[in-house]
């Protein structure tokens, strides 16, 4: 057992200590950071006037034919807080198209009525990929034009919000599984950033486990290794030692995650995060991620390490690895179209296919209200395909590691066998 | 208390690699393997080790076979050098210690010992990429003594090294040897095994063809040598009855024959055609043996 350790935390700290381990999970903890608070930097940086170049990007300059519009219109733009700011003027609108052309100002507004009281106004800025200005603008004005009818049919300010009381509509499911609309886009979200984290680090890290064996076996450091302790102690510990240290980093990512939105400026409940359904994060959902990421990790690593263990050179890893890649992308695939339909039939089959399980069923599990014993089963399958891996794996992994040679192909899994026959 | 082979097998499919391999190593004592390339070596090594199992036949020491439950008095020295190419060379040292049952500090502390002993004490915190060849090898071969093992395996330990370093490494394994450790190791270049081994063994092709104690093969090979200087043309006494071959040289000639009372001979006949100045019966090298017995294409 005192091996078992000793593996485990070289191949821990030998991993953590390496530049690129360390740089990689110093730009994730920057980008987390930039991320949070993004909103806020953007906003910062456009008070500056950066992207404004100086203009005043927030005055739109009007030109009033009607006369009696333009104060209507600041007034329904100061009560909704838009931060916009008319400013009249009397130039030609050939003028005013020449002075948006030179970016001389950024957009005008001209507002007429015509005889039958209807405001029609025309909004021109450099290019129609403008948004925010004209839908803001356009509401304002819907506004105006209310009161303006409702002046002229002399309705009074209650008998207008009769007229626009909201109607009451919901969204209900019957099957008894699927969660309600506002809880499934709640859950997406989530979901969706965890299936990817799952996937990306199943990947990442078994791809370190394989590169891990091949080097110590291109280096012929291997062959002391495995006089001293057993293979499949040699390979378990390995597993272990990376994988804690992937639990670790993603451990510290969430962390990282967290203080970073806590301490942005940038509100939890509003906008992106609650697309996200982050304001709402389900203790569950976090608890299946975990166990998922360890069971996919532990599956997929004893393949990476039974492959690796199969080449000479580093340089073949890939190659080898590319069946077990296919794998983990097919399963992504499965999980990320589940996003939109996760009661299809063929997500349901594909969950309990031991290789796609820890994404697809995480998806499952994350998006509809599953009985308690099919993540059970799922798990359970994941298990057992673990313990057949690893037994099989490690007599791969015996014979594998001694042999030496030109060809690298799946071929040699019959061949290391042979040799790792006890 | 010996290492202990008997009849032992090793198939790999349809090709035997070693064939009824049976040999015996006094514990304290050094023992040769000599062998061509492919000749069955490594796996012979391999097997004692355990790394790889006998298809048939024991391999035992003290009695027992060799598990990583007593894999802590195993020293290995594989023929491919083999260290983390990244890692430095102390805390390698340490690692493989620890891996062979040492504790941390017991593992530092011989680590640096070797290394003071070795003459590259600078090299402790230096990365093993970044050694010479040599000095690789020797951080190999500390790696491979550094838990003080009773039992040590060299797979080629003197492949590759300058022969000031070759000395070094020469003496520092007889050193181990007479603290009591058992040694086998395996080599092309006869002269080390000469110098070095009471006992060997020439491995071809899977089977042991010769074996025993050095003394024992040279005269078991049933050859010697005969040297003569004289002034005159020695030729005619190539035609002696009981000499195999005469090679002629610019002083004299070299006369191999098969029994020593031929040597005699030699001298009697060729005092009576005048004066020898030089005259000496040379037992045969392991070299002549060698290429005797595996043959001239491998040697």
């Amino acid at each position: 057992m005192r091996d078992f350790w000793t593996i485990f935390k070289q191949s821990f700290w030998t991993k953590a200590k390496t530049k690129s381990f360390v740089i990689t999970t110093m730009i994730v903890v920057a980008g987390i950071f930039l991320m949070a608070n993004l909103s806020s930097i953007i906003s910062k940086v456009q008070e500056v006037g950066v992207f404004g170049d100086g203009k005043e990007k927030d005055t739109i300059y009007v030109l009033d034919e009607s006369g009696s519009l333009m104060g209507q219109l600041q007034q329904q733009l100061d009560a909704k807080d838009s931060g916009l700011t008319l400013k009249a003027t009397t130039e030609s609108i050939q003028e005013l198209e020449k002075q948006v052309t030179d970016e001389e100002i950024t957009s005008f507004l001209v507002l007429l009525l015509n005889d039958t009281d209807t405001i029609q106004a025309t909004y021109t800025s450099k290019n129609a990929n403008a948004i925010e200005q004209p839908i803001t603008l356009r509401e304002a004005l819907q506004t105006v034009q209310t009161n303006l009818k409702a002046n002229s049919l002399k309705l009074t300010g209650e008998e207008v919000a009769q007229l626009f009381v909201p109607i009451q509509f919901e969204q209900d499911a019957v099957s008894a599984s699927s969660k309600s609309e506002e809880e499934l886009s709640q859950a997406r979200g989530l979901v969706y950033v965890l299936i990817f984290v799952i996937y990306f680090a199943v990947f990442y890290y078994s791809n370190m486990i394989a590169m891990e064996v091949a080097t110590e076996k291109s280096s012929r450091v291997m062959e002391i290794i495995i006089s001293s302790v057993s293979p499949v102690k040699h390979m378990f510990a390995k597993i272990s030692g990376v994988g804690t240290l992937g639990l670790l980093q993603i451990a510290l990512f969430g962390l990282i995650g967290f203080v970073a939105l806590k301490t942005s400026s940038s509100d939890l409940t509003s906008g992106v995060f609650s697309f996200f359904g982050f304001s709402n994060v389900s203790i569950t959902t976090m608890i299946f991620a975990v166990v998922f990421f360890l069971l996919g990790y532990f599956l997929y690593a004893t393949l990476a390490a039974l492959l690796g263990s199969l080449v000479s050179r580093t340089e073949d890893v890939q190659q080898l690895l590319l069946p077990m890649t296919f794998i983990i992308i097919i399963a992504s695939f499965i999980a990320f179209s589940g996003l939109g339909n996760p009661e299809a039939s063929y997500v349901t089959v594909a969950s309990y296919f031991p290789f796609f399980t820890p994404l697809v069923m995480f998806l499952r599990v994350g998006m509809l209200e599953l009985p308690f014993w099919e993540p059970v089963l799922g798990i359970v399958i994941l298990l057992i395909t673990i313990f057949i891996l690893g037994w099989f794996g490690s007599r791969v992994y015996r014979g594998g590691v001694l042999m030496y040679g030109a060809s690298q192909s799946l071929k040699d899994i019959k061949k290391a066998i042979q040799l790792g026959k006890k | 208390m010996t290492l202990q082979i008997e009849h032992v097998t090793k198939k790999f499919g349809d090709f035997v690699a070693v064939r009824d391999l049976t040999m015996t190593v006094q514990q304290g004592s050094m023992y040769g393997f000599l062998g061509a390339n492919g000749a069955g070596k490594t796996t012979t090594f391999r097997m004692i080790l355990g790394l790889l199992d006998t298809t048939e036949g024991s391999i035992t020491w003290k009695g027992k076979p060799i598990t990583y439950a007593n894999s802590s008095h195993i020293g290995y020295l594989p023929e491919e050098r083999g260290l983390y190419p990244k890692m430095k060379v102390e805390d390698q040292l340490v690692y493989l210690g620890q891996l062979r049952g040492m504790k941390k500090s017991d593992a530092k502390i011989a680590s640096n010992d070797w290394l003071e002993r070795f003459e590259v004490p600078h090299y402790a915190n230096k990365k093993v990429e970044e050694l010479s060849k040599g000095n690789q090898q020797k951080i190999q071969l500390i790696a491979s003594l550094v838990h003080k093992p009773s039992l040590i395996i060299l797979d080629e330990p003197f492949s590759g090294l300058d022969p000031v370093n070759v000395e070094m490494l020469k003496k520092a394994i007889l050193d181990i040897q007479l603290e009591g450790a058992t040694i086998v190791f395996s080599s092309h270049r006869m002269d080390h095994v000469e110098e070095l081994c009471e006992q060997l063994c020439i491995m071809h092709h899977g089977e042991a063809i010769v074996s025993g104690s050095l003394r024992d093969v040279k005269r078991g090979f049933g050859r010697q040598n005969v040297r003569i200087k004289a002034d005159f043309d020695l030729s005619s006494l190539g035609e002696l009855d009981g000499v195999n071959s005469f090679k002629p040289s610019i002083e004299g000639g070299l006369f191999q024959i098969s029994e020593e009372r031929t040597a005699h001979e030699l001298l009697r006949t060729a005092l009576t055609k005048g004066d020898i100045r030089y005259f000496a019966i040379e037992e045969p090298s392991l070299q002549d043996i060698f290429i005797e017995k595996v043959g001239k294409e491998h040697a």
